[in-house]
């Protein structure tokens, strides 16, 4: 059978429709830009607004999908020099390349997207055992101890609340990338510190920066492989 | 009226004891109900302590468990008479401590209503999975084997052949029961304290040494005489396991400090230490043969395995924190509930088994109290 120049083109671009290269999606966060404000929370406070994360006064039962803590909480004491410690760090979910969190998922209800590697957490499968949270190396995973919505001054409808039981995390803003849009953090940051996007596309911002920056990661003796990105 | 009927029957103190032990599980309902309406906020735990008694007490519970090993091994597969007596106890504790551990892992759950998302959903990758599909296997292989054992022991006749195929599946299931409970924690990266190769043998060994602990006091509590040639061999098998956990013990310590690791050492603190001293007392008093060596050795293994080794895995947080984990009264009166179901487990199970075998041999019942 002959096939036609014009044909045979076709057929490759509907393969390569139907097979897309996966995506990684990946966060550079520039802390010396996101250090001109120390004091800033405007990326956990429009996080926490969109997705309805609740205000839990008890701090042992808080609820963070994105906060700060201090550099040599982020990453051991051993990398702080004085020049840094004490400097307030964004920290969310790294969105691992072999996340454990994703390992030890007893029902799948958290789950690695192959699309673009976004770590999921399905709420509603979610039976609340919290072996996520026991194996997630960056804290990254909150349990409702209670139910959140009492806690909650508003409610936006275009996101769910969730129930007491269940744990949650960052979803790199799922729903917003489905709409073409950025994540609630990066598109509030007013230094625009952080820098979102494919970093298995060589020409996109975020590997850029992962290019030319000096790069580093929380924790990456463990293998993990975390796609949030640090800049210095 | 039956035997078994009979044996379900006794005096005072007997009647004074099963209400009491219902009375802490009724107790324990209505806590666990309102743990169900408030959510686990009512337990100590927290966002860095994920995991506290509840699965503490489950991680200990399936070592009892897997601890009927020590009986059921001698006797079926070296036909070591002398534990004669004593096997089938062994294995109705296996039973008991199975429900008792999963129990203690439902009231653990968040959603307990969506227990059945683990069959559902089933995710091999998960330790979790494996260690749901070992429990029940080794709960239906202990139920079928006992029941058949105490209805021949009724018949007066000897246990079926079938059965023995069973039993001896059992023995390497009661390994991997144990051994795929420690890799639940042994295998998490961020863990140090856990992320031990030695867990799994420190697992086998404590539990080696607390199961036949607690078969020793229950036979004393039920007044019941397995033999003198049996009970010294259920002591030796304590003692040299719980050798042999100390041992375990000090070789992590070694590898903590020596190697000087910050997030190695960080997780001992006072609660590790002093309950590494219990165990050692409890080995002292094992190795000196003091009478309390059984109660000292199943108390120091319930408080290191079933209290602080879990709470001491999340010290510190992935971000260095140290937050202190309490249990509440909530979470101590339901896990008082959870020892009572096994409790009354143990004292249904154990007067059936032991009227059969009196009945075998012809004499009166000797139960507890009665």
């Amino acid at each position: 059978m002959k096939i036609t120049r014009q044909a045979f083109l076709a057929l490759l671009a509907a393969a390569a429709r139907a097979f897309p290269r996966p995506r990684r999606m990946a966060m550079a966060i520039d802390l010396a830009k996101c250090w001109k404000d120390r004091g800033c929370t405007r990326c956990s406070q429009a996080c926490h607004a969109a997705h309805n994360v609740p205000q839990i006064p008890d701090r042992r039962r808080e609820i963070k999908w994105i906060w700060k803590d201090r550099f040599e909480n982020a990453f051991g004491e051993e990398s702080a020099s004085p020049a840094v410690a004490g400097a307030p760090v964004p920290l969310l979910c790294n969105h691992c390349e072999h996340p454990a969190c994703v390992k030890v998922c007893p029902t799948g209800a958290t789950f690695k997207r192959a699309s673009d590697g976004l770590v999921m957490m399905d709420e509603h499968r979610c039976i609340g055992c919290r072996y996520c949270m026991a194996a997630c190396p960056y804290g990254s995973r909150s349990f409702n101890w209670s139910d959140p919505r009492p806690f909650l001054r508003t409610i936006d409808p275009a996101y769910p609340t969730r129930t007491k039981g269940v744990v949650e995390k960052c979803t790199f803003c799922a729903e917003r990338l489905a709409r073409g849009g950025q994540p609630a953090c990066v598109e509030v940051c007013p230094p625009k510190a952080m820098v979102f996007g494919d970093a298995a596309d060589p020409s996109s911002a975020v590997a850029q920066l992962l290019q030319t920056r000096h790069a580093f990661r929380r924790k990456p003796e463990l293998g993990a492989g975390p796609n949030v990105f640090y800049l210095l | 009226m039956t035997v078994l009927a009979k044996a379900m029957l006794g005096g005072r103190a007997y009647r004074w004891w099963l209400t009491a032990l219902a009375a802490a599980i009724v107790t324990g309902v209505l806590l666990w109900l309102r743990q169900w309406h408030q959510g686990l906020a009512v337990t100590g735990m927290s966002r860095d302590v994920a995991w506290g008694l509840y699965i503490g007490q489950f991680t200990f519970f399936v070592g009892v468990a897997a601890s009927a090993v020590t009986v059921v091994l001698p006797y079926y597969l070296h036909a070591w008479r002398a534990f004669a007596r004593v096997v089938i106890l062994g294995e109705l504790l296996a039973i008991a401590s199975i429900v008792v551990s999963l129990l203690f892992v439902l009231v653990d759950m968040g959603r307990p209503d969506r227990l059945l998302n683990v069959l559902l959903h089933p995710s091999p990758s998960s330790l979790m999975f494996w260690d749901m599909l070992a429990l029940a296997g080794y709960l239906a292989l202990n139920v079928i084997v006992a029941r058949a054992a105490l209805a021949a022991e009724i018949d007066g006749a000897p246990p079926a052949t079938w059965t023995r195929g069973l039993v001896l599946l059992s023995i390497p299931w009661a390994v991997s029961i144990h051994t795929v409970t420690a890799f639940l924690y042994a295998g998490l990266a961020g863990r140090p304290f856990w992320l031990t190769a030695a867990m799994a043998p420190r697992f086998l060994a404590s539990a080696f040494a607390a199961g036949p602990a607690l078969l020793i006091l229950l036979c004393g509590a039920f007044r019941y005489d397995i033999g003198e040639e049996a009970l010294c061999k259920l002591r030796l098998v304590m003692t040299y396991a719980m050798t042999a956990n100390v041992f375990l013990a000090l070789m992590e310590v070694f590898t903590a400090f020596y190697s000087g690791i910050p997030g190695h050492a960080a997780p001992y603190s006072s609660w590790t230490w002093l309950s590494g001293g219990f165990a050692a007392a409890a080995l002292a008093l094992a190795l000196g043969r003091s009478r309390y060596a059984p109660a000292a050795v199943f108390a120091s293994l319930a408080i290191d395995k079933g209290v602080v080794l879990i709470p001491a895995g999340f010290i510190p947080s992935p971000s260095g924190a140290v937050t202190p984990y309490i249990p509440t009264a909530v979470e101590l009166g339901i896990v008082l509930a959870i020892w009572s179901v096994g409790a009354l487990l143990v004292t249904i199970l154990f007067r059936v088994a032991i009227a059969a075998r009196e009945l075998d041999a012809g004499a009166s019942p000797q139960c507890l109290a009665s």
